[in-house]
């Protein structure tokens, strides 16, 4: 069975269930006990969900880890561990191990072994009681102290997961080498199903034939065993966990179970795993071939170690995932006597709701998941744009109906009107349908924000400040691609006020303010585009320290005075920094430029709000979308040109008398006290200018931080544009960031602002070789 | 695709004796004519022929990209294949056309458009009776040229857009910035 295609949501759902993990650890963190109970119950779920999704896609490593975990956890609900402070910053570093290990999988790359090595240490430190310490390096802790983890809890540890798992981990061996590959052979969990007799199936027959091809060693799962006084002589309550020690291949073991598939639920995956039968087990339950184990069928009370959710057993392949989804179950509970994917499915959605519904055996043929990228879309927002498209047909046969009458009856200027309506009806509906499209690609940016709890959370500890993280606007929602670009400049901006902004707490409290500082996140929408802000009430931008290093960088000239905003900006110049000293989180000056430029090739742009002494807010205002953008079109001779409006900061007349040569080379205009350079657009574009131009007009743009005159024929109008990539078909072409096509059919060409100032800056320096 | 790529090999492998000619399937081609000659291309990538219609001019690129044109909400170039051969220029006339094409290469299929002075006919061949194109050909033809045909006593240059029209070759930029 192919499950490949399940496995793009599943990690995308296991990034989400980490999320939330983190944000429930967080909020424990934050001293938040009421709802401890719940929350604890939560993280529970996320450990027990991906484990089981780990098993059913074969991620063994990722189900010995989450085993782990869920034993402590487990712990920590029944309340024989406490939820310290100090676990919540072990059980933070495990959502990281977590991600790096599912990535690791996703990418087909390594996980850090040294991480989940330490982690696990740990997790096994608390489980046994003792105090944390830190390891320096995998510790070599006597392997016996293991099997006791967890005394008199039946679901618990010792079941499925065999103790071996722990072992590869404690001795010598890293977690990477763990004995995964040999011997060959196969696992296999066999659970015939309650009526396999009525069936005409004889379990034990399949069992001897699978004996045949190699060496078995056997465990019974008894986890539906009912009380004895409600066993139905003629059902079957057993399942069996099978270690096959024999270099087969998987189709001659299948074979063996083909009669049985539809009823039974039969798995089976390499041996190795980390789930095969450990051999030492308890010899009553453990038998070396299939006919011991006839006597323990009819055991009423099984023994401890053997006892197991039914979630624990179920394994890759066939399994039905309801089961594995199903949170662990008490196996001492009596279970009705039913087979274990009923309780299991009939639990799974109340407790495990998050957990993708696969169906059990999924078309196999299916083709593998790619990492193209898909995209969650709310069922209301497919509704609304089917409802339009509904609209759309309905304005189109009114207007095909209105045609066929004129085509009759001829056509009277009374008509025409009615016509108008129609088209008037087509643009609402064209403009409605595309304002649902772009809805579409739209996300919160509350995806972007989840990062940053945690991130402010380590960081104030790293930093020792202590620092309150309040978030408004989540739900503003914006394009995907957007979203997914802005994701690291805000991180940069987020640690950069953490790191610069916000004051330690004695000087804090020197400066008369509360001890913990605030940092605030805030989206809104505004014409258009999205304001996010990342404001911090702490000490402000020092201008005078900012301009002593401007100067001292040879940024600013030594008697050049300049507003504040200037000096503001002045902190995206490349390299600079007035940190004091580096820090691991920021301060080396390589970011705030890079942050800046990140931003302007989203279109969008980055103001500073700075009072010293109360605090700095960085202001990103970013079009809500990549593909539709307003613009100015702009006229050089025959062509016409499409500016972003973004850019644009004003288009004023050429007064001959401003324009002026520097030393011969580059041109500048003097817009009021400021001098320009001046980029004429038809000389970097090698195309003819309107010959006679009694008024050529100069657009004042902005990006990179500077500002450059744009020389032109004309000016048309402004409008929203559809972007076109020219590299779909052909290929980038400098200074120009794609196309449109315009209202008459021709394709506009759209400047790229960057670009045209790189050509304008290369022009001016070959005429000066030149001269 | 997969079936066309496979076929791909014994397509352009040289063949000699007359008894290949029956091998593998019959292809069909498009003729155009380009300053007094006939060339050919591959049916299959042919996607339309269009009335040309003018072009948005690129900045900056060679010469014979004629421009980008909109088809039907697609960015298009435009190709001049007279000014790509090095043939000379001549103004268009109501039977210049253009047709559009598939470019394959850098793995993935571009769609673009070739300027040709008009469209001929349509050819069943059998690849067997394409010869592949002489060693020594002037202005480097040798790696546009797919092979050669006779039909009717005449000869037909079956064109190679994809080596033709690789990325590379419109990368070249004429006189930027200058």
């Amino acid at each position: 069975m192919d499950l490949t295609e399940f496995l793009a949501p599943f990690f995308e759902e296991c990034f989400e269930m980490l999320q939330q993990m983190e944000g429930d650890l967080l909020a424990l963190d934050g001293g938040d006990t009421s709802g401890m109970a719940e929350r604890i119950g939560s993280i529970f779920r996320v450990a027990h969900s991906i484990k089981g999704g780990a098993g059913t896609f074969g991620f063994s490593r990722i189900t010995e880890y989450t085993h782990k975990l869920e034993a402590l956890l487990d712990a920590m609900r029944d309340g024989s561990r406490q939820m310290t402070p100090e676990a919540v910053r072990v059980l933070l570093e495990t959502v990281d191990v977590l991600r790096d290990m599912l990535a690791a999988e996703r990418d087909g790359t390594t996980a850090n072994a040294d991480e989940i090595e330490r982690t696990l240490t740990i997790i096994r430190q608390m489980l046994n009681g003792e105090s944390i310490a830190e390891p320096v390096s995998a510790p070599a802790q006597p392997a016996a102290v293991l099997a006791e983890d967890l005394p008199g809890e039946p679901e618990a540890v010792e079941a499925a997961m065999p103790d071996d798992a722990f072992e590869p981990v404690v001795a010598a061996p890293p977690f990477e080498e763990s004995p995964l590959e040999d011997p060959p052979g196969w696992h296999v969990v066999f659970r015939p199903g309650d009526d396999i007799a009525g069936q005409g199936s004889d379990p034990l027959r399949i069992l001897r034939e699978l004996a045949q091809l190699g060496p078995v060693q056997t465990r019974v799962l008894d986890d539906d065993l009912p009380p004895v006084h409600s066993i139905n002589p003629r059902r079957n309550y057993l399942g069996w966990a099978i270690a096959l020690r024999a270099d087969v291949p998987r189709d001659q073991v299948e074979d063996v179970f083909a009669w049985v598939m539809d009823q039974a639920e039969v798995s089976i995956e390499p041996l190795g795993a980390g789930v095969e039968p450990a051999p030492e087990a308890d010899a009553s339950v453990w038998g070396e071939s299939p006919a011991e184990f006839v006597s323990a069928e009819p055991t009423p009370v099984p023994t401890p170690p053997a006892r197991v959710g039914p979630d624990e057993v179920v394994r890759p392949g066939d399994v039905s995932p309801q089961a594995v989804a199903a949170p662990a179950q008490p196996a001492a509970k009596p279970t009705p006597a039913a087979p274990a994917p009923a309780p299991a499915s009939a639990s799974a959605p109340a407790q495990a709701p998050t957990v993708h519904a696969v169906p059990a055996r999924a078309a196999a043929a299916a083709p593998g998941g790619d990492a193209g990228g898909s995209i969650r879309v709310g069922i209301d927002k497919v509704d609304a744009i089917i409802d339009l498209v509904g609209e759309l047909v309905i304005t189109q046969s009114m207007l095909g109906q209105f045609s066929e009458e004129v085509e009759r009856d001829g056509f009277e200027v009374s008509m025409l009107q009615r016509l108008k309506d129609g088209l008037s009806q087509l643009e609402r509906n064209t403009r409605e349908l595309q304002e649902n499209v772009m809805r579409i690609r739209m996300l919160p940016i509350s995806v972007a924000f989840n990062r940053f709890p945690r991130l402010v959370h380590d960081l104030s500890r790293q930093l020792g400040k202590q620092i309150e993280l309040k978030i408004s606007g989540e739900n503003t929602e914006l394009d995907k691609t957007v979203l997914e670009k802005i994701g690291d400049p805000l991180v940069h901006l987020v640690r950069n006020a953490l790191d610069h902004g916000l004051e330690p707490v004695d000087e804090r409290r020197a400066a008369g303010k509360p001890d913990t500082g605030t940092l605030r996140l805030n989206a809104y929408h505004k014409g258009g585009n999205i304001i996010i802000e990342i404001g911090e009430d702490g000490r402000g931008i020092n201008k005078a320290r900012v301009l002593a290093k401007a100067r001292e960088k040879g940024l600013v000239g030594a008697d050049e005075q300049l507003s504040d905003d200037r000096i503001h900006e002045l902190i995206f110049a490349p390299g600079f920094s007035t940190a004091e000293q580096v820090t691991d989180i920021s301060g080396r000056g390589v970011g705030m430029d890079v942050v800046k430029r990140n931003i302007h090739a989203l279109g969008g742009g980055l103001e500073i709000r700075s009072a010293e002494g109360k605090g700095t807010t960085f202001v990103i205002r970013l079009p809500l979308t990549l593909s539709i953008m307003d613009s100015q079109l702009v006229v050089v001779g025959e062509q016409t040109y499409i500016l972003p409006l973004m850019s644009i900061v004003e288009s004023l007349q050429i007064a001959p008398d401003f324009l002026s040569r520097v030393a011969g080379r580059a041109e500048v205009y003097k817009l009021r006290e400021d001098y320009i350079p001046v980029i004429r657009l038809n000389r970097i574009f090698n195309i003819p200018a309107r010959a006679v131009n009694e008024r050529p007009l100069l657009v004042v743009i902005e990006g990179d931080g500077q500002k450059v005159g744009l020389m032109i024929d004309d000016l048309l109008g402004q409008q929203q544009v559809v972007i076109k990539s020219l590299e779909t078909n052909f290929r980038r072409i400098e200074g120009l960031s794609g196309s449109t096509i315009l209202g008459d059919g021709t394709v506009a060409l759209i400047l790229d602002i960057g670009g045209l100032f790189q050509m304008g800056r290369r022009l001016e320096n070959r005429k000066g070789a030149a001269a | 695709m997969n079936a066309l790529a496979s076929n791909a090999k014994p397509r352009v492998a040289p063949t000699h004796s007359a008894g290949d000619e029956t091998v593998g399937p019959i292809e069909q081609f498009l003729s155009f004519w380009l300053d007094g000659q006939e060339y050919a291309l591959d049916i299959l990538r042919v996607q339309e022929i269009r009335e040309w219609a003018p072009v948005t001019p690129i900045p900056n690129t060679v010469s014979y990209v004629r421009g980008v044109m909109n088809l039907r909400g697609a960015v298009v170039p435009v190709i001049d294949l007279r000014l790509r051969l090095c043939v000379p220029e001549q103004a268009y006339t109501p039977q210049t056309v253009v047709i559009v094409i598939h470019v394959r290469g850098d793995d993935r299929r571009r769609i673009m458009g070739v300027v040709v002075d008009a469209v001929a006919e349509v050819y069943d061949l059998a690849p067997g009776r394409i010869t592949p194109p002489p060693e020594v050909s002037a202005q480097g033809l040798e790696n546009h040229v797919r092979g050669l045909v006779s039909v009717d006593e005449r000869m037909l240059t079956i064109l190679d857009f994809d080596r033709m029209l690789t990325a590379e070759a419109m990368a070249v930029t004429e006189g930027a910035a200058s």
